[in-house]
């Protein structure tokens, strides 16, 4: 049913806050290649930086690991980005991504990371263990431009 | 690399943002900005956003945040320069409506 990918690119970052501007850079140059619209390459810039600085932030708490970005672009311009942590997980998916929840008062986090991701994509999935990691898995249809 | 800039006029603080506003720059900004509304006491804090070039909701953090802060503080808050997408952002996060925006803005965070 899903063809196999025209292009791919896989990237592994350590988590660290630069590497939020690298990772969406790598990502929105690499779509950039299917001839996006300036308005769906911005919403899969956001979406993806919101995926990285999740792991920066949450799943990465004490020390910085590994981010691992698959990004897959299919022929008929469909864009799919996964961003994976073995960070330290998400106890309760939904309650986190309930808009404005927010573990991270102090830290000034709006809560919104994955209401952004959902609002700038086409669908999202996320799935996660406790101790295992979280894995975000994003895609979009890209308008074929006439 | 500029990143923040304040200007100050009658009473009124502008911190005008430059670049990429994630969670990189947020956390840096916000402390000086913060410094600065607590050295000058303004009756009034704008955040320019004219020329931030991206933003996420991180930056979203740093607006709440200073809306916040400044409404206990009572003193006035507003925005500039924010374009479609920061006022679609605002909206997502309900404060659409909440927050003042003045509309003079060129903005693009992203587009």
């Amino acid at each position: 049913m899903k063809n196999r990918p025209v292009n791919e690119m896989k990237i592994t970052l350590p988590s660290l806050p630069e590497n939020e501007a690298v990772a969406r850079g790598c990502v929105s140059r690499f779509v950039s290649c299917a001839d996006p619209t300036v308005t769906e390459l911005a919403d899969i810039r956001c979406a993806v930086s919101e995926a990285v600085t999740n792991c920066v932030v949450h799943a990465y708490k004490n020390a910085p690991g590994p981010v691992y970005i698959n990004a897959r672009l299919y022929e008929n311009g469909r864009f799919t980005v996964q961003i994976c942590d073995r960070g330290c997980g998400i106890p309760d998916v939904a309650l986190a991504m309930t808009p404005l929840y927010t573990t991270d008062r102090e830290g000034e986090r709006s809560g919104m990371g994955f209401a952004i991701m959902q609002t700038f994509s086409d669908g999202l999935k996320v799935s996660s263990r406790v101790g295992g990691g979280t894995r975000v898995f994003m895609e979009k249809y890209l308008k074929r431009q006439p | 690399m500029k990143d923040l800039q304040f200007y100050e006029k009658d009473g009124e603080l502008t911190a005008a943002l430059y670049g990429e506003l994630d969670h990189c720059l947020s956390a840096d900004v916000r402390v000086r900005i913060d410094e600065k509304v607590r050295q000058l006491c303004p009756r009034c804090l704008v955040l320019d956003l004219s020329d931030i070039t991206f933003m996420d909701s991180s930056g979203l953090g740093l607006i709440m945040g200073r809306y916040t802060l400044c409404g206990r503080a009572g003193i006035a808050f507003r925005l500039r320069g924010a374009d479609e997408r920061i006022n679609r952002m605002l909206g997502l996060a309900g404060l659409g409506g909440v927050i003042k925006i003045e509309e003079n803005g060129k903005g693009g965070s992203g587009r």
